[in-house]
């Protein structure tokens, strides 16, 4: 069982480098061999747990608090303008 | 001794009958880190000034307590459980206004504009912050080596690990750079590098503590917790940091005890179980040993010591490896350098590898057979908990199965690096609390052992702990710097 480094690192929008891939490639089958000791446990009609703590929908009122100011959100951005963020164009206007 | 050697309690019993200044407790640490951390690196960040400015406003406080009578004071004094202390914060908690890495490139710049609720309450008690901790880059790490400002050393000996993620923290602990310091505990990251390092390291049940502001890892095993010298410290630190949050929708009701109330009651009666699994196959000779020593004093102090099974033990490493770099995948997939920080390209390589592992068990026609297959593992795993807390109190065990390594001897081989979680993972996935305490040591480096609990037991975990601390001489060594 291989992980298909390409393919992931696209899915995960990590910029890889050619060199990385077989590091990568060889690093993840190793890791993936031993994880795999998983199938070896009987899990018949075996509910997953998610989360341990037994809580469920936590809500609150839904009125507006205070948060942080503009400016302060905006603080540690590289690219900006007025009070947005600046990204790159998605669409061809 | 030197003020920067002190427990908090020790500081806390000087700062009231004015021996000292919290100025000058704040300076002796300051010192401290200027003369030893360039060949320790245990922090990124100091904040020598903020320090000091908050070190004199503690002052201000202690000196102007109301003197009309002694229960004033003492009343004004436990409204600020640590007025004038000198805190250290692990860098992946946010901290207003001063630099917050993660540990990573990706933050190397990042000034966060506001304080995590841990970090606000330590503040609100009178803390004073001295400075943000090194630690493994996103807490991805056993030894500190994965950090990207450089890996921190062992104070007691500068050529082996202090154990990680949290390593910056232990470090600065153990080496009395302050009294105290946060960590967090997803597999290991506070209970490990304590060992490693010679002093108290608490996981909180999850959910006890608020993780709100502080960068999440895998949201579903994160623990916030601390180092100190002592358990005692330990208790007290917990006393301000626990409780539900608003802002953290996985703190349950659960109400906050007075965590030093049973601390000096002893463990007479008390049912201790140790886990077989545990003690079998993988568990180093030399920890075998210490730790057999260890359980012979709990005999000692009339606990009764009870062999239990945990008979999952053998596959939640794998379990744990499965479900937290799915986690750690969702998590880091904010930092992509638009409203903060540098892009993608700027991960290391271990970040990179949990975020593939993770984006590959959670993608369409793998997510059955590897993510849902660890959750229903994981089941079995707390189930094997719940049993044994049936039949014991507490439960205790070695940290790791071998003595701190070099630097250098496990960053090639990922795998082998894993394989340093295998008896603290299960507590995680279980969502129970563990304290590490010291046990002695092994060729002169520290070793360690773990109490857990059943979830909120916390206060149990300290009257356990306490004794056996008391009864050792661990916590009153130091390592020669």
């Amino acid at each position: 069982m291989q992980i298909n480094v390409p393919h992931v690192a696209k899915l995960a929008s990590l910029p890889l480098k050619k060199e990385e891939i077989q590091k990568f490639q060889k690093q993840l089958s190793a890791i993936l061999d031993y994880i795999k000791k998983l199938n070896e446990v009987n899990t018949r009609n075996v509910e997953p747990t998610s989360q341990v703590t037994d809580l469920e929908n936590v809500t609150r009122e839904d009125k507006p608090n205070p948060s942080l100011p503009q400016a302060e959100v905006l603080k540690n951005t590289k690219s900006k303008h007025n009070s947005f963020f600046k990204v790159k164009a998605i669409f061809e206007a | 001794m030197n003020l920067n050697q002190l427990t908090i309690s020790q500081a806390k019993k000087g700062l009231k009958e004015k021996k000292f200044s919290s100025v000058e407790l704040t300076r002796a640490c300051l010192e401290r880190i200027k003369k030893i951390d360039s060949q320790i690196n245990a922090f990124i960040t100091t904040c020598e000034k903020e320090a000091l400015d908050k070190a004199k406003r503690a002052d201000e406080q202690l000196n102007n307590l109301p003197r009309r009578q002694a229960g004033g004071t003492i009343e004004q004094l436990n409204a600020y459980p640590l007025l004038g202390i000198p805190i250290a914060i692990k860098d992946l908690y946010s901290t207003k206004d001063i630099k917050t890495t993660a540990g990573s490139k990706v933050l190397k710049d990042y000034i966060p504009p506001y304080d995590a609720i841990v970090v606000k309450k330590l503040k609100d008690a009178g803390a004073v912050i001295i400075g943000k901790t090194n630690l493994d880059a996103w807490a991805h790490g056993s030894s500190g080596e994965n950090s990207d400002f450089g890996p921190t050393k062992n104070p007691w000996n500068k050529d082996y690990v202090p154990g990680g993620s949290s390593s910056g923290s232990a470090a600065a602990v153990s080496a009395d750079m302050c009294l105290a310091a946060t960590g967090t505990d997803t597999g290991g990251s506070i209970r490990l590098p304590a060992s490693f390092c010679n002093i108290v390291g608490l996981k909180p049940t999850y959910g006890r503590v608020s993780r709100y502001g502080v960068v999440a890892m895998a949201s579903s095993l994160d623990s916030m917790g601390h180092f100190t010298k002592t358990v005692e410290d330990s208790a007290l630190l917990l006393s301000i940091t626990a409780g539900k949050d608003p802002l953290d929708a996985t703190t349950p009701e659960q109400p906050v005890p007075n965590y030093q109330k049973s601390l000096k009651k002893g463990i007479k009666g008390i049912k201790i179980g140790v886990p077989k699994e545990y003690i079998e196959k993988g568990l180093g000779l030399e920890i075998k040993e210490n730790f057999e020593v260890a359980k012979k004093v709990f005999s000692r102090l009339g606990a009764e010591i009870i062999e239990i099974s945990l008979p999952h033990t053998e596959c939640a490493n794998a379990c744990y490896y499965i479900i937290q770099p799915a986690e750690v995948s969702s998590n880091l997939a904010r930092y992509d350098g638009i409203r903060f920080g540098n892009d993608r390209s700027f991960f290391g390589d271990e970040a990179k590898r949990r975020i593939m592992l993770g984006t590959f068990t959670l993608s369409a026609g793998y997510y059955e057979a590897y993510y849902k297959k660890a959750m229903q593992v994981r089941t079995l795993i707390k189930k094997d908990f719940d049993e044994a807390f049936n039949k014991v109190d507490a439960i205790i065990a070695p940290v790791s199965p071998t003595p701190p390594w070099k630097l250098g001897e496990k960053v090639d081989d990922p795998l082998k690096m894993y394989l340093s979680d295998i008896y603290t993972v299960t507590a995680n996935l279980a969502g129970i609390p563990g304290l590490a305490v010291p046990s002695g040591f092994i060729n002169e480096l520290p070793t360690g052992m773990q109490i857990l609990g059943p979830q909120f037991s916390e206060e149990r975990l300290f009257q356990i702990g306490y004794a056996y601390e008391q009864s050792t001489e661990w916590h009153k060594t130091k390592p020669k710097l």
